[in-house]
């Protein structure tokens, strides 16, 4: 197995579904403010997406592009975090969904920052001002709803509790991991919860949200296994570029 | 659900250091901290600030259209009050 590959698909297809989703949004966000946020924080995940899969593209001896990658794999194949497919739901579920994910990056890319591989280092660094940017507002909208009306409480409350389980795919470690931690240009997920945990903690008590029990966590997304909400999403983002391979636009 | 809203804010924006902010338009933000991060997302995409001030509209006084003769007009009939009668180097901008 191509380890390198691997891994950088997996920060790719993380970034790239995540920014597919919050694109949903456009349109449609609470106010014409948050709707602008939304999109950005959204614009910011593909264009991570398409450091990362070009760079996965390169691992791979060129066979395949960031397009390629993107537009022309099946579910089976794509490799990231079931978090990150779950649906947009309400405005709750999307902000809990990107403040569980953001609570990663943040550390994830200041670790990668420190890659023995320059390229990754460089696109970790660009990165991490970003995140750091997004952990600020889906930290901050976690406080303002937990800590808002009752409604508000309830209702974050809830996507708290179906959410956080999925949050087990982000600190899986594997062969895959272990190798780009060892060779030094990758971090192993594991060595992350720390840091995510703390953040975690810290923004849970001041919004006033009870952590729920601990559940069983899913995993799988790393090894392709994915819940239906990514077909649907996939079948969206693709149909164009499958119908028209060599569609300009 | 009765929908509240949010207090308007004036945002200002600082271009580049040397200059001063510069008023670029408002929005809508439940508290400051909301307020900064909507300006930032709304007035700076294209990288035009390396400074923003939000202020509530509210605590802005602003003086009263009806005054306008009284406020500005006296100052019509006084040209000495330009700094036109100097000759400025090339090298001075922004005057």
């Amino acid at each position: 197995m191509n380890a390198r590959f691997e891994y950088l698909l997996r920060l790719g297809d993380d970034a790239l579904i995540l920014g597919q989703q919050l694109g949903l949004w456009t349109g449609h966000g609470p106010v014409l403010e948050e709707d602008i946020a939304l999109t950005n924080i959204g614009l910011d995940q593909i264009g991570q997406a398409r450091a990362w899969l070009t760079l996965a593209g390169r691992a791979e001896n060129d066979q395949r592009d960031e397009d390629a990658l993107a537009f022309h794999r099946d579910q089976s194949e794509f490799r990231n975090a079931q978090l990150c497919e779950r649906p947009n739901g309400h405005f709750g579920d999307t902000i809990v969904r990107q403040f569980l994910f953001d609570a990663y990056a943040v550390p994830l890319h200041a670790a990668l920052s420190q890659s023995n591989d320059a390229e990754i280092a460089a696109i970790a660094r660009k990165s991490a001002k970003e995140s750091v940017y997004h952990l600020r507002h889906s930290s901050a909208w976690m406080v303002r709803l937990g800590d808002g009306t009752e409604e508000s409480h309830a209702k974050v409350q809830e996507s708290l509790d179906v959410l956080l389980p999925f949050a087990g795919d982000l600190f899986h470690s594997d062969a895959v991991a272990r190798t780009a931690a060892t060779e030094g240009w990758g971090v192993d997920p594991a060595n992350l919860r720390e840091a995510w945990e703390h953040h975690l903690v810290q923004t849970l008590t001041e919004a006033g949200l009870k952590r729920p029990e601990p559940a069983p966590e899913q995993c799988g997304g790393r090894i392709g296994r994915h819940t239906e909400g990514l077909s649907f999403l996939l079948a969206e983002m693709q149909v164009l570029p499958r119908t028209y391979p060599d569609a300009k636009w | 659900m009765e929908k509240q809203h949010w207090p308007l804010w004036e945002i200002f924006i600082r271009s580049r250091q040397g200059l001063s902010h510069r008023h670029v338009g408002s929005l809508h933000a439940a508290d400051a901290e909301m307020a900064i991060e909507n300006a930032r997302d709304v007035y700076t995409r294209r990288q035009e600030g390396v400074s923003i001030w939000a202020v509530p509209a509210s605590e802005i006084t602003a003086s009263s259209p009806d005054e306008k003769d009284v406020l500005f007009d006296p100052a019509d009939d006084k040209v000495y009050r330009h700094p036109t009668f100097y000759d400025l180097p090339d090298e001075v901008k922004n005057m």
